[in-house]
């Protein structure tokens, strides 16, 4: 039977990857595909804490849903971003993206 | 209503301060104004003298000038006959001398000045004359010394002008010194600066006699000096480098008879203090003497009348040490219209020829008539001619004189009388006689202006009859009026009056034959008596003798004192405090750059090298600080869990 520590442990795995994505690629598109899965990690622990919690309310589900929504804006966002990146720094690599120092 | 007399001192002071603040530039304006003060002050003068011949008391009025614990010091006017003769004196010739200083002065720069210091010494000469007491009448006399020393120096471009406006100045110094010291002995003595309080004291013999004595021979030393007696009589030829109308107002006229006059206010106490008197009548009668000897000699027109002033300023003197208070005050004044009409007469011939020597001059009475005219009546009235005004006040002191016991004063006065008939009428034969000895300033010669001479004409009319006031014979002449005790009489003497007459006209001839006629050569005189000539021409010496044995002396002791003292001791130690002061400051330099400059300097360099330092790790990637946020989450969260 499938638990809770089950999901918790696919969750968890998928947002060290995140992490680990995020602090280390230097493509700035595998950050943003990083950030994502980050997030389908938590989206993951709200909807198992509200099946084994709270059953009868779909709390977890909705706020899950949100989540979604949020990241869609964040990711036109993003990857608007990338975009001036592009254009200014002559290609997607962050290492040259130095601007915020001194 | 006398009470306002002070208005008549004060108006010229008035003009004064307008000259010199409002119309210092308009020469026109500036001169009017000191006319009119000075016309209006001759008017007002006019009034009190009216008023005192109506009542001749003496009349005081005074209020508290410095109240000191007690002390009173006052300031005030004392209006008696003496007084009223003065302000006449002072008034008159002054206005005249204003007026004509109009046309001698023109075309002078600093024409306004010249007339705002005219307007200066008439204040403080008349100012003099109305003082009630010793301290006031001392202020007035450095006053007139001041104008005077400004006047003298007026064209200080002239190094002898400003030398001799030194001169004249320094060494009146000297004889006030003794003034002061007078007064502080008199006041001291007495308790009172008051002319009047002064002389009950002393006529109530509250004064010991060794005191009074030497205040009285303090207080004469004052008058030495401003009056030019001997031995400080050097001053007054070398003022005439002065313009001439102030010779005529201050060198002639009033200031120098200050002393005189000073005499003449303090006559009480020469009288009570009979040996003081004595040294005051040998003075004077030696000043008088050596003076005129000096005159018979000396070249320059107004050296000569300079001489001749001193001269009869020993008479004044002479006769007032011999107790004749009115003869020398009736000379006084008289001697105040003769002689200011001699220097503005000699001032119109300067105007005319440019020169002071009268070896250059000559024939100049077709020139100018009326100049001529008036010094021929100015000098007959010196030699003391009848009728002329120089007659009754010179009789006057002969009579004085001859009732003295001794009379060797009247042989002096005799023979200086003499002197003084032949000098002057030297110069007049050679000034406006004979051939001109310079055809060339013959020639530019003219008669000057009528605002110079009318003033001439003025004063030639008062030298006549200014003097018959105090004709012997008239029952309430001048003796009657201006003697502060019972009216004084001196009784006619026909045999002195035909004797000075006499000697007057001798004189008078002896100098017809030699610059006239020529009957009598000079030249050969000057030969048989070379010594005797050269020592005159020299004027006895004294200037070199006060060269030797006083001013070299002393400028010898202030070089000493200026090498040793002052660049020894006084530039020593502030040498010494200065270099002590550079020290100092450069160890605080050293402090300021190395400790102070250190500190901040080390701050500020500490702070720049931890700044460098830990700015390595601001890399600007996002991806760093993202990788130390999460760490440190990492490192809070095993903290958080052990």
């Amino acid at each position: 039977m499938v638990g809770l520590s089950h999901y918790l442990t696919l969750s968890a795995i998928l947002f060290g990857i995140g992490i680990f994505g995020v602090l280390t690629r230097r493509n700035a598109i595998g950050i943003l595909m990083s950030i994502e899965l980050m997030f389908n990690a938590v989206n993951i622990n709200f909807v198992a804490f509200s099946k084994f919690v709270t059953p009868s309310e779909f709390v977890g589900q909705i706020f899950a849903i949100f989540v979604i929504t949020i990241a869609a804006a964040e990711a036109t966002v993003g990857l608007a971003i990338v975009l001036l990146i592009y254009r200014n720094f002559k290609g997607i690599n962050v290492d040259n993206v130095n601007i915020m120092k001194w | 209503m006398l009470a306002n007399a002070w208005i008549i001192a004060l108006l010229p002071l008035l003009a004064f301060v307008i000259i010199v603040f409002f119309t210092n530039r308009n020469k026109k304006v500036s001169s009017a104004v000191s006319i009119g003060a000075i016309c209006s002050s001759f008017v007002l003068s006019l009034i009190v003298i009216a008023s005192v011949l109506k009542n001749p008391v003496a009349r005081e009025f005074e209020f508290t000038w410095i109240d000191l614990l007690g002390f009173k010091i006052k300031m005030g006017l004392l209006i008696d006959p003496l007084t009223a003769v003065m302000l006449f004196v002072v008034c008159t010739v002054s206005m005249l001398v204003h007026i004509y200083s109009v046309g001698y002065m023109e075309g002078d720069p600093r024409f306004s000045r010249f007339f705002s210091f005219l307007s200066l010494f008439s204040f403080s000469m008349l100012g003099l004359v109305l003082a009630n007491n010793f301290l006031e009448i001392f202020v007035f006399w450095e006053l007139v010394g001041l104008t005077s020393y400004l006047l003298i120096g007026f064209w200080f471009e002239k190094k002898v002008a400003s030398d001799a406006g030194k001169k004249a100045f320094i060494t009146t110094r000297t004889g006030d010194l003794g003034f002061i010291v007078g007064i502080l002995i008199l006041t001291t003595a007495a308790g009172t600066f008051n002319f009047r309080e002064l002389f009950h004291s002393v006529e109530a013999g509250h004064i010991p006699f060794g005191l009074l004595t030497a205040g009285a021979i303090f207080i004469f030393a004052g008058a030495v000096g401003k009056s030019a007696q001997f031995p400080l009589h050097v001053w007054l030829p070398d003022a005439m480098e002065g313009p001439t109308p102030v010779s005529a107002l201050i060198h002639a006229a009033t200031m120098v008879a200050a002393g005189v006059y000073l005499v003449a206010r303090t006559m009480t106490i020469y009288l009570a203090a009979e040996n003081a008197a004595l040294v005051v009548a040998i003075i004077g009668c030696f000043t008088a003497f050596l003076a005129a000897s000096i005159a018979l000699v000396q070249n320059d027109i107004k050296r000569v009348l300079a001489y001749s002033t001193i001269s009869q300023l020993g008479y004044m003197i002479m006769v007032l040490g011999l107790g004749g208070f009115t003869a020398g005050t009736f000379h006084l004044y008289t001697h105040a219209f003769f002689k200011a009409l001699l220097f503005l007469g000699a001032g119109s011939v300067i105007h005319a020829v440019h020169t002071n020597d009268i070896w250059e001059m000559g024939g100049l009475y077709r020139k100018m008539k009326i100049t001529a005219t008036t010094f021929i009546i100015a000098s007959l009235s010196i030699s003391g001619i009848f009728p002329l005004s120089g007659f009754w006040s010179k009789d006057e002191i002969l009579a004085v004189a001859s009732h003295f016991h001794n009379p060797i004063f009247l042989i002096v006065a005799t023979l200086v009388a003499g002197m003084t008939a032949f000098y002057m009428f030297r110069l007049c034969f050679v000034t406006f006689f004979g051939k001109p000895r310079d055809q060339e300033r013959f020639d530019h010669a003219h008669e000057s202006p009528k605002v110079m001479t009318v003033p001439l004409m003025v004063l030639a009319f008062l030298a006549v009859v200014a003097g018959w006031v105090g004709i012997p014979w008239l029952k309430h002449g001048y003796s009657s009026f201006v003697y502060h005790h019972e009216p004084h009489h001196v009784e006619p003497n026909f045999i002195l009056m035909i004797v000075s007459t006499v000697v007057a006209l001798s004189g008078i001839y002896l100098a017809y034959a030699m610059y006239y006629k020529k009957s009598i050569s000079p030249e050969k005189l000057k030969a048989k008596f070379g010594f005797i000539y050269k020592v005159l021409y020299n004027k006895w010496y004294f200037d070199e003798l006060y060269q030797a044995t006083i001013i070299n002396p002393l400028m010898k002791l202030s070089q000493f004192l200026f090498a040793r003292l002052d660049v020894g001791v006084v530039d020593w130690l502030v040498n010494g405090v200065g270099n002590f002061t550079v020290f100092l400051s450069d160890v605080k330099e050293w402090f300021d750059s190395h400790i102070v400059d250190g500190t901040v300097n080390g701050l500020a360099s500490v702070t720049r090298g931890m700044g460098s330092g830990l700015r390595r790790i601001q890399t600007g990637q996002l991806q760093n600080y993202a990788f130390v946020i999460f760490f440190g989450l990492v490192l809070i969260i095993l903290f958080k869990l052990s």
